[in-house]
C-alpha cells in the first residue's frame, strides 16, 4: 500500500518534472485553511487547526500551509478566500457552513484551485464537501448516558436548531432509551456556538432540574466545569478531548478528528487524483473519535459502548435503524430500515419519545 | 508645566499633519509589537500598509478597499452631521441592521420577481427602515428628554435580537435545508446589488458612499441646514437667535444618519454579504463612529479615514496569510492606530504651551 | 412544569450568573457619575479575565488573580483616561477603540493559557448557618466574590450619598465648569473614577475566567461588557438599582434557560430582547420626570472638559 503510494507519487513527480521543469516540481503544495473562530477556541476551529498541523507533520516540506482565523461569514469570507487563492494556495479548506456561497463564488473564479467546504451541500467541479457523522459518536455517548443516569434524566445543550444538532439529540436519545426505557431528555437551546458563561448557566439549569448526565453541542468546556461542581453529575468532551476533566465528570468524549481526511485529500492533490467528492465520514474513517472511556464508567458499560462503536465503525450497525417513529407517532423507518443520508442531512424532527418542540 | 491652549479655529496645518504623524507613530509601536511576536517588523508594516495598494495583487485588493470602506463611509457621513450638531447617535449598528432587514424582507416577499422596480423599492424601504429606527431616539428625546446616546445604544441590542429571530424564522430560506439564513441575493437577480463594472468593486453602496461625501460637503458649505448644524454645534446659544429649531435639527440629524446607515445595510446585504444571517452585523455601525472621528467629522476626512480603516483590515489579512501573524495581533494593532489618531488630534485644536512666558 | 423549577436554586444561580455584569456595571456607574462615558467596558473586562487567570495560574492563588485582574483593568482604563482627560479625545470613539484593543490584546497574552485549569476559588464557609431554610441556599453558599460585589455596591452607595468626596464627584459629573470654578480638580477626580471603573470591570472579567466558567478562551466575555453599560442606564445611576438591574438581566438569561430545561416552550429571542426594551422604557420614565432626572443622570455625561480659564 505504502509502496504503491510512493510509486505513484514518484511517477506524478516525474510527469511534472518532464512537463514543467525542475523548479515547479520542488515547489511545495500550498494548502490554505479558513477558520470561523480563533484557533485558540479549543473547540471547532482548534480541531481543524489540529488537522492542519497533522498535514504539516505528514508531508513535511512537500506542503506549505497557511490559514486565516476569525474570518466572519459573508463578504469578508469571499475576500479572504480570494486573497488566499491569489497568494498561490492550491487547495483550500473552508471550515464553516456560512462560507458555502463564498466558496462556490471564489471557486468559479479560480478553476485551477481546489476547494473543500465543510458541512455544506453545494459542490462544483473544483469544490468538494466534507462533514463528519457526529451522530455516530452521540450514539455511543447516549448508551453510556442511559446506563449511567440515576435520575433517568439526561440533558442536552444545543447550539442552534439545525440538522446536525437535531441528529445528535435524536441519536443520543434513541440509544439511551435502548438501554434504559425510563430515560427522558431535556434540551436547552443556547443560541450560540461559543459563550462559556451562557453554556455554564445552561448546564446549571439542567442540573437543577435533576439532570445528572450532560451532553453539549456547544464548543467550550464550561458545561463540564459546571458539572464538576456537583458530585454525581457526568458529561462528555465535545469537539476536543477535554481530558482535563477526566476521569469525572468527563467520562468520554467525541473528538472531531479532521487530520486523516485532510491528509488523504492533500495526498490526492499531490497524486493528481483529486476529484470533487461528497464525504461524510464517521467513526470507521477516523473522522469521529471516541475519547478514552474512563474508570468512572463500570467495565460492562464500557464494553457495551465500545462494542457499539466497533459495530458502527465496521458498518454492521447504523445508529438510525428502524423501527423508529417521528415525535408525533407517524412511522419513519420500518423494522430494519436504515435512514438515508438526505433525510439525515435535512433532519428537522425529533424521534418519538422526546418531549418539547424544536424552535422554529 | 506644559498646558493646552485652545486655538481660536482648528489649525489647518495640524489637521492635515496629525493623521500622518499618528500613522507613523503606530508603525513604530506596532513594529515593536510584531517584533515581540518574533516577526520582521518592517515586513509586517509593509505588508499591512503597502501591499494592498501597490503589492503583487493590488489590482484585486484596491477595489476591495472600496467595498470594505463603502459602508463605513456611508454610515460615518451620516453620523458626522449629527456629531457636529451635538446629536449623539451611537446606535448606527442597529439602524444598519434594521435597514438591511426591511429592504431584504421587501425583496424576499417578491421572490422570484423580476420587476426592474424591485431593487429601487428595496433601497427606499431600506433607508426608511434605518431612518425610522433612528427616529425612535429622536422622538423619545424630544417628547421625554431621554438621552439619545443611551436609547440608540439600547436599540442596537434590540435590533440584534430581531436579526437573529429573522434569520431563524421569518426570512429563513425555505430551500436552505434547515439552516438559518435567508435566500442568497446572488441567485435573485432583480434584487442583487452586484458590481456595476466588473473588477472595480464598485457597487451601488460604494456609489452611494462617494455621493454622500460630496452631498455632505455641499450641504455643510452651501446649504442653510449645514449652516444650522454647524452653528448648533459650535455656539448653541447663538443658534437659537439664528432661528435654529433644536427639535427639528435633532430629528433631521438622527433621521439622516439612520437612513444612511439603513442604506449601507441594504447595499451590504444585497451585495457583498448576500444574505441575512445571524452573523450579518459585523460591527460596521460601531467602527463607523471611530471613522467619523478619525475623519475629524469632515466629509473628505471621513473618506480617507474609511479607506485607512479598510486598509488595515485587508492588509491585516495579508499579514496573517504571508507572515502567520495571529488575527489578535492585527486587532491590537488597529486599536493602537486609533489611540494614536485620537491622541494626536489634540494638536489641531490646541496649542501646547510650555510656560506662560512663551505667550508671544 | 414551571413548578419543577426550584425558586431558591434559581435565585442562587442568578446571583452567580449576574456577578460579572454587576461588578462591571457598578464601576461604570461611578465613571458615569463623574461625567465620563467609557464604552470600553468589554475590553477592560476581557483583559481582566486573562490577567486574573494568568496571575492565578502562575501564583496558584485566586486572590492574587483577582488583585491582578483589578490592576490590569485599571491600567488599561488609564489609556482611556489619558486620551480623554489629558488629550481631550472624544469619549465614545476612544471607548470603542479601547474595546477593540482589549479584545486583541487579551487574545495575544492569553495564547499560552488556553485549556489550563485555574486554582479553585473556595466558597465561604458559614458552617451550620448555610443550612437555614430559604436564607441558607440563597445567600450563604457562595464564593467570596459574590459578597464582595454586593459590598462594593454598598460602598459606592455610601460614598456617593454620604461622603464629601462623593458629593464632589457628583458635582463634577453635573457641571464640570462649575466644579472647576469652585476649585475642584476635575481631571484628577475623573481619572480616579475611570481607574476605579477599570478595576471593577477587570474583577468582573476575572470572575468569569476564574469562577463562573472557569477557563480562559479568546473572546470569552461574549458581550457581557455591553450588557453592563445597559444596566447602568436601567438603574438610572443608582447603586442599589444597579444590583437589581444586574440580577434582572442575569435573571432573564438564567430563567429562560431554566424554563427550557423544564420543558416550557418559549420564544428565546423575544425574551432576550425584553430587558433592553424595559431599559428604554425605564429611561423614558425617569427622563420624563424632570425633577428626579436632574438628581440622577449626570448632566455632563460624555462632554469634553477643558479648563480654559
Amino acid at each position: 500500500m505504502q509502496r504503491r503510494t510512493l510509486l505513484t507519487s514518484t511517477a506524478a513527480a516525474l510527469v511534472a518534472v518532464s512537463l514543467a521543469g525542475p523548479a515547479l516540481a520542488q515547489e511545495p503544495l500550498k494548502v490554505g485553511f479558513i477558520y470561523v473562530g480563533p484557533i485558540g477556541d479549543l473547540g471547532w476551529s482548534y480541531q481543524h487547526d489540529q488537522g492542519r498541523l497533522a498535514v504539516e507533520k505528514e508531508f513535511g516540506d512537500k506542503v506549505e500551509t497557511v490559514y486565516l482565523e476569525s474570518v466572519p461569514e459573508g463578504a469578508d469570507a469571499e475576500r479572504a478566500l480570494t486573497q488566499m487563492a491569489m497568494q498561490g494556495a492550491d487547495l483550500i479548506f473552508t471550515t464553516s457552513f456560512g462560507y458555502m456561497d463564498a466558496t462556490i463564488n471564489v471557486a468559479a473564479r479560480f478553476p485551477d484551485v481546489k476547494f473543500e467546504h465543510a458541512t455544506g451541500y453545494k459542490r462544483a467541479g473544483n469544490v468538494a464537501t466534507y462533514n463528519a457523522r457526529f451522530y455516530e459518536g452521540r450514539a455511543v455517548m447516549g448508551t453510556i448516558a442511559g446506563r449511567m443516569t440515576r435520575s433517568n434524566k439526561i440533558g442536552y445543550i444545543g447550539s442552534f436548531p439545525i440538522p446536525e444538532v437535531i441528529q445528535g439529540i435524536n441519536s443520543t436519545f434513541i440509544h439511551a432509551r435502548k438501554v434504559n426505557p425510563d430515560v427522558e431528555i431535556s434540551v436547552v437551546w443556547a443560541y450560540t456556538w461559543f459563550d462559556p458563561a451562557k453554556e455554564a448557566d445552561a448546564a446549571r439549569a439542567l442540573i437543577e432540574q435533576g439532570v445528572d448526565v450532560i451532553l453539549a453541542h456547544t464548543d467550550s468546556t464550561a458545561p463540564l466545569a459546571e458539572a464538576a461542581k456537583t458530585p454525581g453529575v457526568i458529561g462528555f468532551g465535545q469537539a476536543s478531548d477535554m481530558l482535563d476533566f477526566a476521569p469525572s465528570p468527563r467520562v468520554s468524549s467525541i473528538i472531531d478528528n479532521w487530520g486523516p481526511y485532510y491528509i488523504e485529500r492533500v495526498q490526492a492533490v499531490l497524486d493528481g487524483t483529486w476529484t470533487s467528492t461528497d464525504t461524510w465520514a464517521g467513526i470507521g474513517e477516523g473522522a469521529v473519535v471516541i475519547g478514552e472511556i474512563t474508570d468512572a464508567v463500570p467495565a460492562e458499560v464500557k464494553a457495551e459502548a465500545e462494542a457499539l462503536a466497533a459495530a458502527i465503525a465496521d458498518k454492521s450497525y447504523h445508529p438510525f435503524t428502524g423501527p423508529l417513529n417521528r415525535q408525533d407517532g407517524t412511522p419513519w423507518l420500518a423494522e430494519g430500515e436504515v435512514a438515508d443520508d438526505a433525510t439525515l442531512a435535512g433532519m428537522n424532527f425529533y424521534v418519538e419519545g422526546i418531549k418539547g418542540d424544536i424552535p422554529q | 508645566m506644559p498646558r493646552l491652549e485652545r486655538r481660536p479655529t482648528p489649525s489647518r496645518l495640524w489637521t492635515a499633519a496629525t493623521p500622518v504623524l499618528a500613522v507613523i507613530a503606530t508603525m513604530f509601536a506596532g513594529g515593536l509589537l510584531f517584533a515581540a511576536l518574533g516577526k520582521d517588523p518592517v515586513e509586517a508594516i509593509r505588508t499591512i500598509f503597502w501591499d494592498p495598494l501597490f503589492g503583487e495583487f493590488a489590482s484585486y485588493s484596491r477595489p476591495q478597499l472600496l467595498v470594505k470602506a463603502g459602508p463605513l463611509i456611508l454610515i460615518a457621513i451620516g453620523l458626522s452631521l449629527g456629531f457636529k450638531a451635538q446629536v449623539w447617535n451611537i446606535g448606527a449598528e442597529g439602524q444598519y441592521i434594521m435597514g438591511a432587514l426591511a429592504g431584504a424582507a421587501t425583496g424576499l416577499a417578491f421572490y422570484p420577481g423580476d420587476s426592474p422596480l424591485l431593487f429601487p423599492a428595496m433601497v427606499v424601504i431600506g433607508a426608511l427602515g434605518g431612518g425610522l429606527w433612528g427616529l425612535i431616539p429622536a422622538v423619545l428625546k424630544l417628547r421625554f428628554g431621554s438621552s439619545e446616546i443611551l436609547v440608540s445604544l439600547m436599540l442596537v441590542y434590540v435590533a440584534q435580537h430581531i436579526l437573529s429571530a429573522a434569520a431563524f424564522g421569518m426570512l429563513k430560506n425555505p430551500e436552505g435545508r434547515g439552516f438559518p439564513g435567508s435566500r442568497n441575493f446572488q441567485q435573485f437577480p432583480a434584487a442583487f446589488n452586484g458590481e456595476l463594472i466588473a473588477g472595480t468593486g464598485m457597487h451601488w453602496g460604494v456609489v452611494a458612499a462617494l455621493g454622500s461625501v460630496i452631498a455632505a460637503h455641499v450641504l455643510l458649505s452651501r446649504h442653510i441646514l449645514g449652516f444650522h448644524i454647524r452653528v448648533a454645534g459650535e455656539a448653541p446659544r447663538a443658534a437659537r437667535f439664528a432661528g435654529v429649531s433644536p427639535a427639528l435639527l435633532t430629528s433631521v440629524c438622527l433621521g439622516i444618519s439612520g437612513a444612511l446607515a439603513g442604506l449601507a445595510g441594504l447595499f451590504e446585504v444585497t451585495g457583498p454579504a448576500g444574505q441575512i444571517s445571524t452573523d450579518f452585523a459585523s460591527g460596521y455601525g460601531f467602527t463607523a463612529i471611530i471613522v467619523a472621528f478619525l475623519g475629524r467629522l469632515h466629509p473628505l476626512g471621513i473618506l480617507l479615514a474609511g479607506l485607512l480603516m479598510a486598509l488595515t483590515y485587508i492588509g491585516g489579512e495579508l499579514a496573517q496569510l504571508t507572515l502567520n501573524l495571529p488575527s489578535a495581533a492585527i486587532q491590537a494593532f488597529q486599536g493602537m492606530l486609533l489611540f494614536f489618531l485620537l491622541a494626536f488630534d489634540v494638536l489641531s485644536n490646541f496649542r501646547i504651551r510650555l510656560a506662560r512666558r512663551a505667550r508671544a | 412544569m414551571i413548578g419543577s423549577i426550584d425558586p431558591l436554586l434559581l435565585i442562587a444561580s442568578l446571583m452567580v450568573a449576574s456577578t460579572p455584569i454587576l461588578l462591571a456595571a457598578i464601576g461604570e456607574l461611578v465613571v458615569e457619575k463623574a461625567g465620563v462615558l467609557n464604552l470600553g467596558v468589554e475590553g477592560m473586562m476581557i483583559v481582566g479575565a486573562i490577567a486574573g487567570f494568568a496571575a492565578a495560574v502562575e501564583s496558584g492563588s485566586p486572590l492574587v488573580g483577582f488583585v491582578g485582574a483589578a490592576l490590569a483593568g485599571a491600567a488599561l482604563s488609564l489609556i482611556f483616561a489619558v486620551l480623554t482627560q489629558v488629550l481631550l479625545s472624544n469619549q465614545v470613539a476612544t471607548g470603542l477603540a479601547l474595546t477593540l484593543f482589549g479584545i486583541g490584546f487579551s487574545a495575544l497574552i492569553g495564547q499560552g493559557y488556553a485549556g489550563r485549569r485555574p486554582p479553585p476559588t473556595p466558597k465561604l464557609d458559614f458552617g451550620p448557618l448555610s443550612d437555614i431554610p430559604v436564607l441558607g441556599p440563597v445567600l450563604l453558599r457562595h464564593d467570596p466574590v459574590v459578597y464582595v460585589s454586593i459590598l462594593i455596591v454598598a460602598a459606592v452607595w455610601v460614598f456617593l450619598k454620604y461622603t464629601r468626596a462623593g458629593l464632589v464627584l457628583r458635582a463634577v459629573g453635573e457641571s464640570h465648569d462649575a466644579a472647576h470654578a469652585l476649585g475642584y480638580k476635575v481631571v484628577r477626580l475623573r481619572v480616579l473614577a475611570i481607574a476605579f471603573g477599570g478595576a471593577c470591570a477587570g474583577l468582573g472579567g476575572a470572575y468569569l475566567s476564574l469562577v463562573r466558567v472557569p477557563q480562559w478562551t479568546e473572546g470569552m466575555t461574549a458581550g457581557a461588557g455591553w450588557i453592563a453599560l445597559a444596566i447602568v442606564v436601567f438603574a438610572s445611576w443608582r447603586p442599589w438599582r444597579v444590583l437589581a438591574g444586574a440580577y434582572l438581566f442575569g435573571g432573564v438569561t438564567v430563567l429562560q434557560l431554566n424554563l427550557q430545561a423544564a420543558g416550557v416552550a418559549i420564544p428565546v429571542q423575544y425574551l432576550s430582547m425584553a430587558p433592553y426594551v424595559i431599559t428604554i422604557i425605564v429611561l423614558v420614565i425617569i427622563s420624563a420626570d424632570r425633577r428626579r432626572a436632574a438628581q440622577n443622570a449626570p448632566a455632563s455625561l460624555g462632554r469634553v472638559f477643558h479648563a480654559s480659564s
